[in-house]
């Protein structure tokens, strides 16, 4: 039994660089994903959108991915912290940001955009 | 007491997970910041519900996860609208009123709007959110009701005790 739990502590450390690597990865092709919906979409309120999935996916992968490849706890802690600001403060600018474009008095683009409005031929 | 000790234990442990330092000085300099901390909290009079929130944390702990399936659901639709061919989506005003009682249960509801991609509140006036939507069929206030209740259930507290 102790054989096999080391055995399987070896396979991990071998096993967690690639798996980290590839979260890494696919942490920034949802960067570059959203990138792109950013530069699509038509207006301000639209675009806040596209910017939620580097927020939300984009960073919690790269994350994941860098806490795999961590040397030892205390960055593992370090890299929790990171995590849990993140997920406070992220909602909440977004918000403020909204609000103060709503207060501001931008209207959004209402209806819909592209191929499902025949009258929009961008 | 429960605050004082909540707030107490959380700055112990991020100060031992951020220093990584075990020396007698060290932890001496440890002690004597968080003293200082708790010392400054209770002059400023903020060892209270909101100033420690961790009687809640098991309660939140249930609901995170649910959240977290979620966005990640949601994501996956964003992610679509953004590299499909064509440009499909129908932005959407809609009014959504909440059943939660507390502000931390508004609040923790307003964010989780905002968290998963494709809708974002706009405004917050008492119990009612301004969302804006991507699509029309992910802002009917529907779509919201569970997400509502699990944010209550979370945040407000028991009918009966505080």
């Amino acid at each position: 039994m102790g054989d096999f739990l080391s055995m399987l502590g070896d396979f991990w450390e071998v096993a967690r660089f690639p798996l980290g690597g590839l979260a890494c990865l696919a942490g920034g092709l949802l960067c570059i994903v959203s990138a792109i919906g950013v530069l699509r979409f038509p207006d301000f309120y639209t675009r806040m959108h596209a910017a939620s999935i580097t927020e939300t996916a984009g960073t919690g992968f790269l994350l994941i991915g860098m806490a795999l490849m961590a040397p030892n706890w205390l960055v593992l802690v370090k890299l929790l912290c990171i995590f849990i600001f993140l997920f406070l403060t992220n909602p909440t600018s977004s918000h403020a940001l909204v609000n103060a474009a709503h207060v501001a008095g931008l209207q959004p683009r209402i209806g819909p955009v592209g191929a499902a409005n025949r009258e929009d031929e961008a | 007491m429960a605050y004082f000790l909540g707030l107490l234990a959380a700055l112990v442990a991020f100060w031992l997970g951020n220093s990584g330092e075990y020396k007698p000085l060290m932890l001496g300099f440890g002690g004597a910041s968080v003293l200082l901390t708790m010392i400054l909290a209770y002059r400023l009079d903020i060892i209270d519900r909101e100033g420690a929130p961790y009687v809640r944390l098991p309660q939140l702990m249930k609901y995170y996860p649910w959240l977290a399936v979620e966005v990640a659901k949601s994501n996956w639709v964003v992610i679509r609208a953004c590299l499909r061919a064509d440009l499909d989506i129908t932005p959407t005003l809609a009014k959504i009123k909440t059943i939660g009682k507390t502000d931390l249960a508004r609040v923790t509801f307003g964010n989780s709007i905002t968290m998963t991609p494709g809708t974002v509140t706009v405004e917050i006036d008492g119990d009612k959110l301004l969302v804006h939507g991507l699509y029309e069929s992910n802002t009917e206030p529907e779509g919201f009701l569970e997400m509502d209740k699990r944010c209550a259930a979370a945040c407000d507290p028991k009918e009966g005790h505080t």
